[in-house]
């Protein structure tokens, strides 16, 4: 049902050199009237006469389409004379239309062109993440010469919000990565009666890999999202730039702070989630291999040397550097409006998470060559 | 007669927010063809009594007819065909921050007409003019736009389909003196051609001056003044002498007084 009723605007052509027009002339009544009259041709060079006794309502758009119209008519030789219009709608007739056809602005760019653009925009951001990694360098530096200006208060406050506030959600998942490790072996295992082997297998792999790794991902979806959305509304709303001109380094204020509280509190919750995995491991190995927690712990302690515990957790500062780092930088580098926030959100977690498995791999190969 | 016809009428209209009350039973009618504009301090309750009339919020009780509808009782089918009749240009303009000037101010024959893409554009282009834009701003994304060309921008959607009410919040506010003369004017022009009345909210004394037909005085969540400017500024009322005697207040009065003097004498 139409919202409204109107009556359908209509052109008639009686004689060869008259229109008559009529309905309503409106956005509303107009329809597909428009591509009607690009196919309506007067013949020979006479005059028109343009009737409009029959409109019943007439607007800007009707105005735009009629005068359209009138001036193909005038540029193909003819003298247009208009009749019957009622004074009120000759006026809006006389309102000077510019038929400006401005060209669509979207110029079609190549492949090759837009290939080079990418690989232009990347290197540049690449030097800009650059630039500010040695930033904030400075600006720790600067706080550690001068402890008494390290502000405490958003440390804690990242720990708890970045620390404490994920531990259920990080304990729930490593404790069923653990148990999905300890069950896909289990039928390997059972195979060759290595079914003790469990031990070795959930404790390493959790403790040197899946631990830290999965807690770096989760951190830098809940976390790092959480600083590029805060940063970057906070730009937006020109609040970064009141910081500046009151005289406080938004750095100091906004990311040391993130950076120090990650980093004493992703090792931390890479341990809860070592811990969590273990025993999500330790159920699965009693339930599908019967082996008991005694004997599973027993051989935990032989196979897991502390270098294999040390490596995972060495691993996690990195990645906490590499979560705020990302996560402040697509912050600092929204502008515009709202729509600018959440594409930067977006990229932060999408280049946390990347940068921390490429870190990762780095790890390995660094690992495998120190023998480790 | 139809300079009488009145287009939006409210009725007995009380508002509140928890405790806090917004409005206590408010009437105010807005005739066709006339600028009427609602003042008040910060917190009078005018942007609520605004967006009451444009369906984006609903009063507590009392009555509010626009365009001879009902706001209390419409259907969904209603609602949409009354919204299509209003246009509303917002306070910070309200423009889509994914689309540029040109496809914000298509946007609305975009989804309620059958036009095809050149002449919308075209349309909107004119529309662009009209409101006072260059023909590049057309391609410009609102957050490349000055607060001025935002104004205007948001103005060029609400005018796309020639509504019969255009709602204005603020329409000068953050605006150059240049630039906010130049709306007086535009309002006044559309006013005219297009015989559009005009509901503004505004704390610009020279606008009012200039521009607006008449004048309510919203406080303590009653009207406590209506009428023409010079009507209001005779009143006695301690809300609307706080409005008038400040130096501001003085100042734009007596500019357009000068202004009319002016004229008597050529």
């Amino acid at each position: 049902m139409k919202p409204l009723s109107v009556t359908p605007a209509a052109i008639a052509q009686p004689t060869s050199s008259e229109l008559v027009l009529s309905g309503c002339w409106t956005a509303l009544g107009i329809g597909v009237l428009d591509r009607q009259l690009e196919a309506l041709t007067v013949p020979s060079k006479a005059e028109v006469v343009v009737d409009g006794a029959g409109v019943e309502g007439l607007d800007t758009v009707g105005v735009w389409i009629l005068q359209k119209l009138l001036q193909r008519l005038r540029g193909e030789g003819h003298v247009v004379q208009l009749r019957g219009w009622s004074p009120q709608f000759s006026k809006l007739l006389e309102l000077v239309v510019q038929h400006s056809d401005a060209p669509r602005s979207q110029s079609r760019s190549f492949t090759l062109e837009k290939i080079g653009r990418a690989v232009v925009a990347a290197g540049e951001q690449a030097f800009a993440l650059l630039g500010f990694i040695g930033e904030i360098a400075v600006a720790l530096a600067g706080s550690i010469a001068h402890p008494a200006r390290m502000r405490w208060r958003p440390i804690l406050h990242n720990i708890r919000s970045a620390g404490f506030d994920a531990l259920p959600i990080i304990g729930l998942l490593s404790f069923l990565l653990g148990i999905v490790i300890a069950y896909q072996s289990a039928d390997q295992l059972r195979k060759y009666g290595a079914n003790i082997f469990v031990a070795d297998l959930v404790g390493l792999s959790m403790l040197r890999e899946f631990a830290p790794l999965m807690t770096a991902i989760i951190v830098a979806g809940r976390s790092g999202s959480a600083y590029a959305a805060q940063i970057g509304t906070m730009a937006v709303t020109e609040e970064i730039d009141a910081m500046r001109t009151i005289g406080i380094a938004p750095i100091e204020l906004l990311v040391l702070p993130k950076i120090l509280a990650l980093i004493i509190v992703l090792p931390l919750l890479t341990f809860f989630a070592d811990v969590l995995g273990v025993f999500g491991g330790m159920i699965m190995a009693r339930a599908q291999l019967g082996v008991g927690f005694e004997d599973f712990l027993d051989r935990f302690v032989k196979a897991v040397s502390a270098t294999a515990y040390m490596i995972g957790i060495g691993k996690a500062p990195v990645f906490a550097g590499i979560i705020v780092v990302v996560g402040c930088f697509q912050g600092f580098r929204t502008s515009g409006g709202a729509e600018s926030v959440g594409r930067q959100t977006t990229r932060s977690v999408v280049q946390a998470i990347f940068l921390v498995i490429v870190a990762d791999a780095l790890f390995s190969v660094l690992f495998s060559l120190l023998d480790l | 007669m139809a300079d009488a016809e009145t287009v939006i009428e409210i009725s007995h209209v009380s508002t509140r927010f928890g405790e806090h009350v917004v409005h206590e039973d408010v009437d105010l009618q807005v005739r066709r063809g006339e600028i009427f504009a609602i003042v008040g301090g910060s917190g009078s309750g005018k942007s609520t009594l605004l967006r009451e009339m444009i369906l984006l919020q609903r009063p507590d009780s009392g009555s509010i007819r626009v365009l001879g509808v009902d706001l209390q009782s419409l259907d969904e089918v209603q609602a949409q065909g009354l919204r299509l009749r209003l246009g509303v240009m917002f306070q910070h303009g309200g423009l889509f921050g994914s689309l540029d000037v040109r496809e914000n101010v298509g946007l609305p024959l975009r989804e309620h007409t059958a036009l095809d893409e050149a002449s919308i554009d075209g349309i909107a282009a004119w529309k662009i003019s009209l409101a006072g834009l260059a023909p590049e701003a057309g391609t410009q994304y609102p957050s490349e736009l000055s607060g001025g060309m935002l104004k205007r921008a948001s103005l060029a959607r609400a005018l796309t389909l020639d509504p019969e009410l255009l709602f204005l919040d603020e329409p000068t506010a953050g605006l150059d003196p240049a630039s906010a003369g130049g709306v007086d004017e535009l309002l006044l022009n559309l006013r005219d051609t297009f015989g559009l009345t005009v509901v503004m909210i505004t704390h610009d004394l020279d606008l009012l001056w200039q521009v607006a037909d008449r004048v309510a005085v919203l406080g303590e969540g009653k009207v406590q003044g209506l009428g023409s400017m010079d009507e209001l500024s005779r009143m006695a009322h301690p809300t609307i002498r706080q409005f008038f005697d400040g130096p501001r207040g003085r100042a734009a009065a007596d500019k357009t007084s000068g202004q009319a003097t002016e004229q008597v004498k050529e």
